[in-house]
């Protein structure tokens, strides 16, 4: 079975998708329990996979047996592994915390929910996991698709948003699939790693500029990088907390996933990808000064993490553009210290809007005897995306910092720096009025802490938040710096 | 490889109509008011990357991909490409997917505003 491992983790959930719904009419205890085992075993196998593949080398399964370029196949390295064990374990996290959430709110549709939840962590596990452009596609859509309904059970608000975002998602990704149709006009396969050989034989043409222009748009759409993140606030803002809490973390990481494939692994070192990371580059600046200054002007929390993302979404294309070792470790770890800590962040601002009925930075006031514990997490992830030390976030960002320096990308340094004093402001706004403003109303006011349910998940995010800047050193010499393209380091 | 750059060079009336197609699936997502209307577009526009993907596997003076006598070995050029057709097979069942979940999104929507122009929605979502 272990020969298995990189389909089944794909699998897996999947069957478990198909099964829950079943489960959940009666039994939707039963039914959580199944999708809770589902994530463990793909949390377990990915984290397998990648102990194998950060010592063996990459891992490469062919579908069915039959040989690529003609079969599909999944092509397992450190990058992928890495990415697998990251979403399995967000997925888990807001998997359990949405439990407590939809049995306080909405228990009828608990093998739903959970079905579209594995349909979602599917298509992310199957994007990361695949050596296919096509293949690619195809998970790119059951995740989106997942997601749409997902985001849409967030009431009439979140129905609408999630249209538009149906509505641009879709042209990101058939601007995505005509990507893939030039490639493989030019050269007849799908496969990435036959795709990448039989490039170097064509050589530059208008139709490859096409191509890698259509998939670049395609994906940053998918990324919500600005300015192609139009969609992006308004469905954060609205979406069941559990759903925000993880498609805001995961989904816009796989898609820079995808976007950092293509343009170091599959057309590594050509020219026209070049051009491509030098246009992420110039968005990636405005993407940062846009987010932190948009985020700066809100008043409702969902909606200044929303707008900090599209931030950190800058951050990490940033560093893709800049291209050297150290500027594309700093990408990776912020993809995964943004994904750890803005789940976290989403989870506390929706559970405090679940028990208080109100989501304003306002209404943080007093918070921090409220719900302590909660609060206490959300502040480490706060410190987190502000980039102090010890946590992960300062790591990242001293990456990114040293590689743009380095590289004398000033544009880069000058925005890394404005954005992280603007997210100081606009997080410590919100850790004030929580911890420090005190209200002699509020004096009075029961607990209003989290069920454990909601509040574990919570906690060990956080905790991995410390953790990870802990031990960011042995991380990254046995597995970020594995990541990259032989062609860089 | 040579003959695919070639046929992608050669500009015939199929690309062009894949061209117009997606202008109008993405001006009409952009411009029109209604959302049913933007959906139709949006319909359109996968539409013209179904033509698009359709027109590379076209070979002038071939058939159908079925093999039938093998024995003289296999004539490429005698058949059309079937893999561009298997993969919008595909790309036409994520269509019809988008569109379901489409549709059900804007029965809410309707049902809860009762109306589906962009403006007189927004109006609403104001108050």
């Amino acid at each position: 079975m272990s020969a298995h491992l990189p389909i089944l983790i794909v699998v897996v959930p999947l069957v478990a998708a198909l099964v829950v719904p079943l489960l959940g009419r009666r039994t939707p205890g039963v039914a959580h329990a199944v999708t809770l085992a589902a994530l463990i075993f793909a949390l377990v196998a990915s984290g397998l996979v990648l102990a194998r593949v950060v010592v063996d080398g990459v891992w490469r399964y062919q579908l069915g047996g039959w040989a690529p370029p003609w079969g599909i196949e999944y092509v397992v390295d450190p990058l992928s592994g890495g990415m697998m064990v990251l979403v399995s374990f967000l997925a888990l996290a807001a998997s359990t915390y949405a439990w407590s959430y939809l049995l306080a709110t909405d228990p009828g549709r608990i093998g739903l929910f959970d079905s579209l939840y594995l349909l979602l962590v599917t298509g992310l596990l199957g994007i990361v996991a695949t050596g296919d452009l096509f293949n690619l596609y195809v998970f790119l859509e059951i995740s989106a698709i997942a997601a749409y309904a997902l985001l849409a059970m967030g009431g009439d608000r979140a129905t609408v948003a999630t249209f538009r975002y149906l509505l641009i998602g879709t042209v990101g990704s058939s601007c995505y699939l005509l990507g893939t149709g030039y490639f493989y006009a030019l050269t007849g396969t799908l496969n990435m790693a036959d795709l990448t050989e039989r490039l170097s034989g064509v050589g530059e043409s208008p139709a490859m500029a096409v191509g890698i222009g259509l998939i670049v748009v395609g994906l940053a759409i998918k990324a919500a990088v600005f300015p192609f993140h139009g969609w992006q606030p308004d469905v954060y803002t609205y979406a069941p907390p559990p759903v925000t809490g993880f498609v805001a973390a995961a989904m816009t990481k796989v898609s820079a996933y995808a976007i950092f494939r293509v343009l170091y692994f599959v057309l590594g070192g050509t020219p026209v990808a070049a051009s491509a990371l030098v246009f992420l580059g110039g968005v990636g600046v405005l993407a940062i000064l846009a987010g932190s200054w948009l985020a700066l002007a809100q008043t409702d929390i969902r909606r200044m993490l929303a707008y900090s993302s599209v931030g950190q979404m800058g951050y990490i294309v940033l560093g893709f553009s800049i291209g050297s070792p150290i500027a594309l470790v700093g990408a990776l770890f912020h993809v995964l210290n943004h994904a750890v800590m803005k789940s976290c962040l989403f989870l506390v601002a929706g559970g405090v809007r679940w028990r208080t009925g109100f989501s304003s930075v306002a209404s943080f006031v007093g918070m921090g005897r409220r719900m302590p514990l909660s609060m206490l997490a959300f502040a480490v992830a706060a410190v987190s995306m502000v980039g102090l030390p010890p946590t992960v976030g300062f790591f990242s960002k001293w990456y990114l910092l040293l590689g743009a320096f380095e590289a004398r990308a000033w544009p880069g340094v000058a925005a890394l720096v404005v954005s992280s004093g603007l997210s100081a402001v606009y997080f410590f706004r919100v850790l004030e009025r929580t911890f420090v403003v005190s209200d002699d109303r509020l004096v009075a006011t029961e607990s209003r802490e989290l069920p454990a349910g909601m509040l574990g998940p919570v906690l060990v995010l956080a905790a991995a938040g410390l953790l990870l800047g802990l031990f960011q050193q042995p991380l990254i010499t046995h597995v970020i710096q594995r990541a990259l393209p032989a062609t860089v380091s | 490889m040579g003959e695919m750059a070639e046929l992608l060079s050669i500009g015939t009336v199929q690309y062009l109509q894949a061209a117009a197609l997606l202008l109008v699936g993405l001006y009409g997502i952009v411009a029109r008011r209604h959302l049913l209307r933007k959906l139709m577009a949006m319909n359109i526009l996968q539409v013209a990357v179904i033509v698009f993907f359709i027109a590379l596997s076209a070979k002038s003076g071939a058939t159908v991909p079925v093999v039938v006598d093998e024995a003289g070995g296999i004539d490429v050029a005698a058949y059309v490409n079937p893999l561009p057709h298997a993969l919008m097979l595909t790309a036409i069942v994520v269509s019809v997917s988008t569109t379901g979940v489409a549709l059900a999104l804007l029965i809410r929507i309707r049902r809860r505003y009762g109306t589906l122009s962009e403006t007189a929605l927004l109006d609403k979502l104001r108050e």
